[in-house]
């Protein structure tokens, strides 16, 4: 099966024009964003730098003790490598006071409010600076619902939302993110050691390939199977899209006039920009 | 005829914002005509921006509205082609074009095909247009299209079997598919553009707009397509440009000597054809 491909000098021009666009238009410069050290962040870190210039981007680390220190290393590394502004915000104080009153809370409550903990951060800061927040969630995770609501998938906007994780291999490769972050395995990075593929249970490579398929191409259950994957893959992805679907979808409203939010009255974001 | 200077307007329209669009549409005239170009055209929906959903009633202009006999003013200067929200008495509203030349409105096309699929709503909130008419303007015979008018083969044939020597296609398309050597709707509009000139031995002038509305990037490229099919110049990728062409009646006249398909092309058959097939389909 040949793997998904994209015009990568397409793509930059694109993403570029978009950031640039999409701020200006509403009258700022600025953009700040989380930095994790990973793949997605970075990607989103280079495209800004080339749309506004590196000295109108923030980037932001907010690591949490468990961290892998690794990470903090390959934020900076990213940082440098394009030139942005870089500070480090650990959320370690305020997620530990939190959870003083709730010492039962699980992995997946953690993490999520560690997410949270980083939107608020980037929020606060996007007040102060006057910037946009940048967005890094991909195509892949996205419809996976593989990310915290209000949490990594809150933002002003997103350059690499439509963008499965393949892609961002890519581009990253072609906008010269530094070869230790895209070589590296992906991680949520919530305890050290954690990898995505290990705890999605398949391979970002694998599911990019069905999910081009699926959503891109609308091919039918038979055709996928056809295509050579498995009716049980097939099936568990189906179900993690349609179970995510509220993730991707605004607060549902109790319609009771002629005119409800985003059902009979619509308007674009960018309305009067 | 003789040879005409066209300037394809690439603009980056702001989205329900009247007042800034004319002032940029204003300003692009003005320097059409310091320039010494006879005709410009402008993008579909040009004074308004393209995803306006409930908008479109706050936009639409009346074909009397200050702001269109201001353009109509200008075009005593140079002839202009420029797309709108027009509302007409019974309030309808329409995804319009329209042609003015010498301080007249000489046509008004109200965009038939109203696209309501994948990222589009247009029917949703316009009303359809009934017809497709060539006009005459001191450059001879042309017809105006809307954007998806284009992808209706039928749209360009009644155009240019009503005579229309040149089509001007007024178009807001939308950037999509990177899998390929190029976006996959430019080239998409690049094989239709020329396939259509070639088909029905006419020019094709092609303004597409710039700029993101809500993530949605307009590919610009605008381009004047010589009867034989060939690009001859095409504006910038995603920028704002200004395209210039002038328009050789000579290449028209040649083009129509070596390749008469359109003068051979029978519309006794077609018409008993189609005319058979709407009586088998019960229409």
């Amino acid at each position: 099966m040949a793997g998904i491909r994209a015009n990568t000098g397409l793509l930059r021009q694109i993403l570029v024009g978009f950031v640039r666009d999409e701020v200006r238009k509403v009258g700022l410069n600025k953009v700040v964003l989380g930095l994790s050290g990973g793949i997605d962040s970075a990607l989103v870190a280079f495209i800004a730098a080339e749309a506004l210039g590196p000295e109108n981007v923030h980037a932001i680390c907010m690591p949490y003790t468990s961290s892998n220190p690794e990470s903090e290393a390959h934020a900076r590394l990213v940082a440098q490598a394009c030139g942005v502004n870089f500070s480090l915000v650990p959320i370690t104080p305020m997620v530990d006071a939190y959870f003083a009153s709730f010492p039962e809370a699980d992995s997946m409550r953690r993490g999520n409010k560690m997410a949270r903990e980083r939107m608020t951060i980037l929020f606060d800061h996007s007040a102060l600076l006057s910037a946009l927040v940048l967005g890094t969630s991909n195509k892949t995770e996205l419809l996976l619902g593989y990310g915290t609501l209000y949490g990594d998938m809150a933002s002003a906007l997103n350059p690499i939302g439509d963008l499965y994780k393949s892609h961002v291999w890519q581009l990253s490769e072609a906008m010269g993110v530094p070869r230790a972050v895209v070589e590296k395995k992906p991680s949520a990075d919530l305890w050290a050691g954690q990898t995505d593929e290990e705890e999605l249970g398949f391979s970002y490579r694998q599911v990019d390939e069905l999910l081009y398929r699926m959503v891109d191409l609308r091919m039918t259950n038979a055709e996928l199977v056809g295509a050579g994957f498995e009716a049980e893959f097939i099936e568990t992805i189906y179900r993690k899209i349609q179970n995510s679907h509220f993730k991707r979808r605004l607060p549902v409203i109790a319609k009771v006039s002629n005119r409800t939010i985003d059902r009979d009255f619509r308007y674009s974001r960018d309305w009067g920009k | 005829m003789s040879d005409f200077r066209v300037v394809l307007a690439q603009i980056k329209p702001k989205l329900g914002c009247l007042a800034d669009n004319l002032a940029l549409i204003e300003t692009r005239i003005r320097q059409a005509i310091a320039d010494g170009n006879e005709l410009i055209v402008f993008p579909e929906l040009a004074l308004t921006g393209y995803f306006l959903k409930d908008l479109v009633p706050e936009v639409a202009l009346r074909l009397d509205s200050s702001q269109i006999q201001r353009l109509v003013e200008l075009s005593r200067q140079i002839s202009i082609a420029i797309g709108f929200v027009e509302v007409t008495d019974d309030y309808r509203f329409f995804n319009s074009a329209l042609y003015l030349e010498d301080g007249a409105i000489r046509h008004l096309h109200r965009k038939v095909y109203l696209p309501t699929y994948g990222l589009f709503d247009e029917q949703r909130y316009l009303a359809r247009g009934e017809r497709f008419r060539a006009f005459d303007s001191k450059f001879g015979r042309m017809g105006l299209l809307v954007c998806e008018d284009m992808w209706h083969l039928s749209a360009s044939y009644i155009l240019a079997m009503d005579g229309a020597t040149t089509l001007i296609c007024l178009s807001s398309s939308p950037g999509r598919g990177t899998e390929g050597e190029s976006l996959g709707s430019a080239s998409a509009w690049q094989r239709l553009t020329s396939t259509t000139a070639m088909f029905l031995n006419c020019r094709v002038l092609y303004c597409n707009r710039v700029g993101f509305e809500d993530g949605v990037n307009f590919w610009g490229g605008s381009e004047y397509v010589a009867p034989s099919g060939d690009s001859l110049v095409r504006g910038t990728f995603l920028e704002e440009d200004s395209v210039v062409a002038t328009l050789d009646e000579g290449a028209l006249r040649r083009e129509r000597i070596f390749s008469p398909m359109l003068r051979d092309e029978n519309l006794f058959v077609t018409m008993q054809e189609l005319r058979r097939i709407e009586r088998e389909r019960g229409l």
